[in-house]
Formats: C-alpha cells, sequence, structure tokens
C-alpha cells in the first residue's frame, strides 16, 4: 500500500519535472523566435542600383565586415577566418554571391533575418561572434543596401569552415538557452530630444560600429551584459584593454575633435590607435564621413562619465631609477625628454591615456611589438616604432613602463615584471 | 679686465647650459630612415644585419624581391608573427616605398664567419650552387641568383651575407610551404627536390662566402629564361 503510494508520489514528481522542463524548452525556443516575422514566400527585388550598392559598400566599411569576412591574404568577403574565443574557433562565412558557398541563394529577407535575429537561411541560430545582438538595430533599408552590395562582388567559391567549438557550445540548443538569456531583437529608436548627429552617432556606435564587442566586459558566457555602458574591457584571447569610450570629463568640443581625428586619422593630440583599434582605423573608421564621426563622437560624449582613478603611489625609486635611464636610452629621441611625443609623427606620453588605462596591457604590448600607427590620408607614411620584446627584459620594460606611467603628470599604478610576462 | 672676461664667459656658458635644458629636443628628421626605426631594430642599423644571428640583412636587397616578401608577410604568404604585426595596416604604395629606400642603401658587407661546417658539406654546398644535380633536376642557383650569387634585379635576391639559421629556415619553410612565393613557385619545387643535409649543405657554404665589394644585385639575367618558370624571376 504504502509503495504503491510512493510510487505514486514519485511518478507525479517526474511528471512535474517533465513538464517544467518542456515548458522551459518551450520558452527558450519561443524566446528564440519571438518577434520573427514569417519570410515573404517568394523574394522581394530590393533596389540594386548604383547609389544603393555604394551605400551598402559604405555601410559594409562602417561595420568592419571585412574585418572578419576576410581571412588574410585571401579574397575580399570570401569568409575563412577564424575568430578566437573562450569557447573555441569561429570562423567567418563567405559574403560573396556564390550560390553554392556564399550568399548566392540567399534573400534579402533572408539576409536581413540574420542581422536582425541572428539565424541562418537554413534557420539555424548563429553564433553571436557575428555580432547580430549589435547589428539587430540596422533598419532593413540598411540591410538591403548591404545585401546589394554583397551580390554586387564578383562571386568566390570557398567552402565555410566548421566551426571547432568545445562542447557543449557547439550545440544549438546551448546557442538556444544564450540567446534566451542574453539576445533581444530590437529596432534603433531616435530620441527626438537628441539632435540628428547624435541620433545617428548612436545608430552608428550602437549597431553596425558594434563598438560594444571590445569596449565592454564580458561575462562568463561571454555576453557583454551589465557594466556600464561602452565601460572598456579586455579582449578575450588578445588581452589588449579596450578603454571606457565615455569622455573624462563629460565631453566638450576640443574631446569630440580629437575623437573624430582618432578615428579618421588614427592620431589624436593625446595617442594613436594601436592594437586592435589600428585594423579598426584602418579596414573601417578611415573610411566614414566627417559627418558621420562627428554623430559618433556626439554619442559618445554623452555617455556618463567614469569616476577618475585615484593617483597612484609612487614606484619603489630603484625601478623608476632603472626607468628614466631606459627611457633616455631607447624612448627619448622620438618621444621627447618629457614625454612631449612629435605632432604627426610620434604621440605623445605624457597625458596619453593608453599609457595610464588602469590595466597596463595595452602599453606593454606597443612596448612589446612596437609597431605602424594605420595608414591614413593625413598620414599616408607612417613613423614606427621599434619592438622591444627581444632587447629588454621583463624588468627592464616593467621599470620603462612605470616610469612614463608615473612622470609629467602621469600617476598611473607600478607595471610589474609579472604583468610583463602576462602580457607576452 | 681679464676676471670680468672669464665671468662674462662664464655667464655665457651658464646661460648657454640653461638654454640647452630648457629647449626643446631637436624634432626627428622626415626621413625614410627615421620612419623604418621598427625595422632596424632587428635588422641592424639601415638594415645591415651581420651573417651571425638570425635576422637577414635587407639593405641592398633588390627593390621587387624587397617588396614581394613585405607584402607576403602582410598577407600571410610568408609566416613571421612580428613581420605580419607590423605591416598589417600598412598599403601597398608605402610598401613599396619602404623597399625602395632599402634597396638602396649601399653599404659594406661583414666578412663572412667562421663556419663550423666539414669539408664535405662544404663541397656538396658549393657544387650544388655552382651546378645544381641534374640528376634530380636541381637547378644550380647561380642560374638564378646570379653568377656572384649577389642576385639579379628587380625580383631575385642575392644569397651571400645571410645568417645559415636563415637560409636553413627558409628552405625548410618552402619545403612544408610555411613560404610561398608568386606562383609558379619555383624556389617551392628545387625545395621540395633537396634533403635536409642538402639544404644544410647549401646554406653552410652561402653562409661561408664573404660578398665581393660590389655586391650589388646584377642588372641583366644570366640567361634569356630561368631554368624554370618562375612567379618572382624575370621572364
Amino acid at each position: 500500500m504504502s509503495r504503491i503510494s510512493s510510487r505514486r508520489r514519485t511518478a507525479s514528481v517526474l511528471t512535474g519535472v517533465a513538464a517544467m522542463g518542456f515548458a522551459l524548452a518551450g520558452l527558450i525556443a519561443w524566446l528564440n523566435v519571438r518577434g520573427e516575422e514569417p519570410l515573404p514566400p517568394s523574394p522581394v527585388a530590393v533596389a540594386a542600383d548604383a547609389a544603393t550598392i555604394a551605400r551598402g559598400a559604405y555601410l559594409a566599411r562602417a561595420g568592419n565586415c571585412t574585418g572578419c569576412h576576410t581571412a588574410r591574404g585571401g579574397a575580399e568577403y570570401a569568409g575563412g577566418r577564424g575568430i578566437e574565443t573562450p569557447f573555441g574557433t569561429v570562423y567567418a562565412s563567405n559574403l560573396t554571391p556564390d550560390a553554392e558557398t556564399g550568399l548566392g541563394r540567399w534573400s534579402a529577407a533572408e539576409f536581413w533575418r540574420a542581422l536582425h535575429h541572428g539565424r541562418s537561411k537554413d534557420g539555424r541560430l548563429l553564433y553571436p561572434a557575428f555580432p547580430y545582438p549589435e547589428f539587430t538595430l540596422v533598419t532593413r533599408a540598411d540591410s538591403d543596401a548591404l545585401y546589394a552590395y554583397l551580390r554586387s562582388l564578383p562571386p568566390v567559391r570557398q567552402e565555410a569552415r566548421a566551426h571547432e567549438l568545445r562542447f557543449p557550445y557547439g550545440l544549438q540548443a546551448s546557442l538556444a538557452v544564450w540567446r534566451a538569456l542574453y539576445f533581444r531583437p530590437a529596432r534603433f529608436e531616435p530620441e527626438p530630444q537628441r539632435s540628428a548627429d547624435w541620433n545617428r552617432g548612436s545608430y552608428l556606435v550602437r549597431g553596425l560600429g558594434h563598438c560594444v564587442a571590445c569596449h565592454s566586459g564580458r561575462n562568463v558566457l561571454g555576453a557583454t551584459a551589465g557594466g556600464p555602458e561602452l565601460g572598456g574591457g579586455l579582449i578575450p584571447m588578445q588581452d589588449w584593454y579596450a578603454p571606457p569610450l565615455a569622455a573624462p570629463s563629460g565631453g566638450g568640443d576640443a574631446w569630440a575633435a580629437e575623437v573624430v581625428a582618432l578615428l579618421k586619422d588614427g592620431r589624436g593630440a593625446h595617442g594613436s590607435a594601436m592594437g586592435p583599434m589600428a585594423e579598426v582605423v584602418y579596414r573601417s573608421t578611415r573610411h566614414l564621413t566627417e559627418d558621420d564621426l562627428r554623430g559618433m563622437a556626439a554619442y559618445l560624449g554623452t555617455l556618463p562619465p567614469a569616476a577618475a582613478p585615484e593617483p597612484a603611489e609612487p614606484a619603489d625609486p630603484e625601478v623608476l631609477r632603472l626607468g628614466r635611464k631606459l627611457y633616455g636610452a631607447q624612448c627619448a629621441s622620438c618621444h621627447g625628454e618629457r614625454g612631449e611625443g612629435q605632432p604627426g609623427r610620434y604621440p605623445a606620453l605624457a597625458g596619453n591615456r593608453a599609457v595610464t588605462l588602469a590595466s597596463p596591457n595595452n602599453l606593454i604590448k606597443v612596448v612589446l611589438h612596437g609597431g605602424f600607427a594605420p595608414a591614413t590620408a593625413a598620414h599616408p607614411r607612417p613613423f614606427g616604432m621599434p619592438p622591444f620584446a627581444q632587447s629588454l627584459g621583463d624588468a627592464e620594460i616593467a621599470a620603462v613602463a612605470t616610469h612614463v606611467r608615473q612622470s609629467w603628470g602621469n600617476a598611473a599604478p607600478a607595471v610589474s615584471p609579472a604583468d610583463v610576462i602576462h602580457a607576452r | 679686465m681679464r676676471a670680468l672676461s672669464i665671468a662674462a664667459a662664464a655667464a655665457a656658458l651658464l646661460g648657454a647650459t640653461a638654454a640647452s635644458a630648457q629647449a626643446p629636443a631637436a624634432p626627428a628628421p622626415d626621413s625614410m630612415a627615421q620612419r623604418m626605426q621598427a625595422c632596424t631594430a632587428c635588422h641592424g642599423k639601415e638594415g645591415r644585419s651581420t651573417p651571425s644571428g638570425y635576422f637577414p640583412r635587407i639593405a641592398g636587397k633588390p627593390a621587387g624581391y624587397l617588396y614581394n616578401q613585405l607584402v607576403a608577410f602582410r598577407d600571410g604568404r610568408r609566416s613571421n608573427a612580428a613581420m605580419t604585426y607590423l605591416l598589417q595596416h600598412l598599403p601597398d604604395d608605402y610598401l613599396l616605398e619602404i623597399a625602395t629606400h632599402f634597396a638602396g642603401l649601399e653599404l659594406p658587407y661583414a666578412a663572412a664567419p667562421a663556419g663550423n661546417a666539414s669539408p664535405q658539406a662544404l663541397e656538396r654546398g658549393a657544387a650544388l650552387v655552382q651546378h645544381g644535380d641534374a640528376r634530380r633536376a636541381v637547378p644550380a642557383c647561380v642560374q638564378c641568383h646570379g653568377e656572384r650569387m649577389t642576385g639579379v634585379e628587380p625580383g631575385v635576391p642575392g644569397l651571400l651575407g645571410l645568417p645559415r639559421d636563415y637560409l636553413v629556415a627558409q628552405l625548410g619553410a618552402w619545403r612544408t610551404g610555411q613560404r610561398k612565393a608568386a606562383a609558379p613557385d619555383c624556389m617551392a619545387q628545387i625545395a621540395g627536390r633537396l634533403d635536409a643535409e642538402d639544404i644544410g649543405a647549401v646554406a653552410a657554404w652561402l653562409a661561408s662566402r664573404t660578398p665581393p665589394a660590389d655586391a650589388r644585385p646584377a642588372a641583366v639575367p644570366p640567361a634569356a629564361r630561368p631554368p624554370l618558370d618562375c612567379g618572382s624571376a624575370w621572364r
């Protein structure tokens, strides 16, 4: 008798758990397709005139599509570049209009669904390494222009490589859960009390520009959730620190002009674009109009400013002595005895935010690997910075980095040799 | 009077010292040499690394050859992370200017270092360089790289004055497909016909030779056609 009732109880608990499981699965499934309109039964023609194609080409620059969809030395937009993530490698797809391996058979509505809802032609969910959580804000008209432009490219036959993701990240079910937690399809809603410039900037920064993909922290599941908007973050797998994009003291015209210069020329009065941002300038922002760049600066200028960091404790005098000596021997001939730099050639280090960020990674990486700021219309023949990875040891790089972080008004925390080893 | 003049001199000296402490450092010259400091850190002052170590000399190499290498590093046909990193945001016309700059530097070469290769290896290397190996269809190096092995304008590099390790690494990279030149890639075919001992012997012999006083690349190819069809040589 009691055995039967306990069996019944077990059965009813199991039924309940199963029902909850089904309900949850149903909720997740619903969250994944919510807001989607059915695709039109037959493809609707979209404009493919020269002006639309040119606008699509410009928008593709604004979204830096080639940054991922062109492999090094490969055909433009033919895909194949591996995007390394903490969960494995995602390979970018072929966007040329090849029928077998590219977008040849895609309709404009399917292309829009990929940007707006993050689903592929065959209905599969796309990995958010393709930044559809941001591209969802792109308007249908812009999506159609991008589509028209991509259709105008020469088709390249190149099979997409299969992603190499660790279990369980490669499963569509895992992706559905991730999307249920972190992805909401959205439309860009202009704020009528703001200027047209500001709204255009907001649209570009938050949508196609997908600035948040780097300039934000990520949680353990790789989502850019939480934290202040564009509050900065360490770029996964690369360990460059993408700084907060808010103006240090509420914007202003001089700050906005510097943002425009950095995006257009790759250089501002207080620093140059290096590392991943050099790529963004070279492939994307240097091609944008001054109007669009001014709009982006206007939008960024209204982000709530982050609190200024407390001045750090001065480092060990021995370390500073070594750093000063190395700086005089290796750095001063270009960056100046007082870190003043040389306009248009070598960035100033005094007051250079890349030098004084809380994370010293960018400074260490520039010293280790050197580099050229990107070639741009204003600076077509850049001056290079030598790599010091071979000639200076970890303690020496730490000392010289500490020296520039604590001189000429800079007051950032010291850099340790362990920091250098970590960034190598 | 004399005391006065000493005082004046001292004052002038003090003034000069104070002025020099305050004057900004002379601006870096607006020159290619100044722009290329990122290169000379590894490739030696003015790009003239010596045959010791690993980094190849670039000064005086044919401009077409250097340009092809810069493009290859940027676009992934040659693999060296540091080179790719430096070049990735530079356009073709600037790479050509960089290549032309280093090609135009006529600087003396250092004497070849004393190697430790065996006489047999050096003999084998010399034979391959001068005569090739007809049995395996390996052409002589001199057929393309010039009778004096100082290269041929505009696309074939001289092979003297380079570190042995660098030469071994390049031939090995061609064998494994790590290094690729413009198709048809004749060097990939040739390297594929050499075994590890051949590569060691050729590299040892080349690294043991001090380049001639005039080490400029030959202006005229040694033959009307190269022995293999070659994307980077003259046609």
